[in-house]
């Protein structure tokens, strides 16, 4: 799989759950999933949840705690695919 | 590991009291679901104003009740099987983080519901559950997914 194609996947899962429009219709790979979008923290695990259902794999609590920016979320994704 | 928690232990770790508690009894409970009843009584102050000469239970109370069982109180067991020391569970405090619910039928006072929670998962203190709330003949009134997080005080 693409970083592009991870990239796409990771926006459209946090997509339900963003509060802030305007910052995720520029959203890149630096953009902040709770400082930038809004996600409500608690969201966050929920959203964790969602990417090892898509992408078939395990996140750790420690790898979960350094998902800031959604570039981070697909470095870590890409990682667990290998 | 922590302790299993019986129902009777589970009801009394609940922190909300009256007025504001909306669980008389835990009929089941262990890693993955919860079953609780509660009357509602005649005499609950809000059904003077929801509504004059026309007493229905308001939506936000019943899923103020299925929060208590699924969430609460499903939750308090979780967190006393992760605890060494049963008595920091008093430290923690559960914050209600988010909800998706239909409503199905009405309750009026005077009804007792059963209400009946599903695991939906238990990650990082976060617990989200699938709960149905149903009445005495099986209507079911209200129906959903609640979560809930436990976070120190």
């Amino acid at each position: 799989m693409s970083e592009q194609e991870i990239f796409d996947k990771v926006v459209k899962i946090l997509e339900p759950y963003v509060k802030n429009e305007e910052a995720f219709a520029s959203v890149v790979k630096e953009t902040s999933i709770l400082e930038d979008l809004k996600v409500n923290s608690a969201r966050l695990v929920d959203v964790v949840l969602a990417f090892e259902d898509e992408f078939d794999i395990e996140i750790a609590d420690e790898d979960a705690d350094a998902v800031v920016t959604v570039g981070d979320a697909v470095r870590i994704i890409t990682e667990k695919l290998g | 590991m922590g302790k299993k928690l019986t129902p009777e232990e589970v009801l009394d770790l609940l922190p909300q009291q009256e007025p504001f508690r909306f669980v008389d009894e835990i009929l089941e409970i262990d890693e993955d679901h919860i079953v609780a009843t509660y009357r509602f009584s005649p005499e609950l102050d809000f059904y003077r104003g929801h509504f004059p000469g026309n007493p229905v239970t308001p939506g936000v109370i019943l899923i103020e009740s299925m929060a208590q069982v699924s969430v609460v109180a499903q939750g308090l067991y979780l967190f006393a099987q992760e605890l060494d020391d049963i008595s920091q569970i008093s430290e923690m405090v559960t914050v209600f983080t988010d909800a998706q619910v239909d409503f199905s039928g009405i309750v009026k006072p005077g009804e007792r519901v059963t209400i009946r929670g599903k695991k939906n998962f238990y990650r990082r203190r976060k617990l989200c559950a699938d709960v149905e709330m149903c009445l005495d003949d099986g209507t079911i009134v209200c129906s959903g997914r609640l979560s809930g997080m436990g976070v120190k005080q």
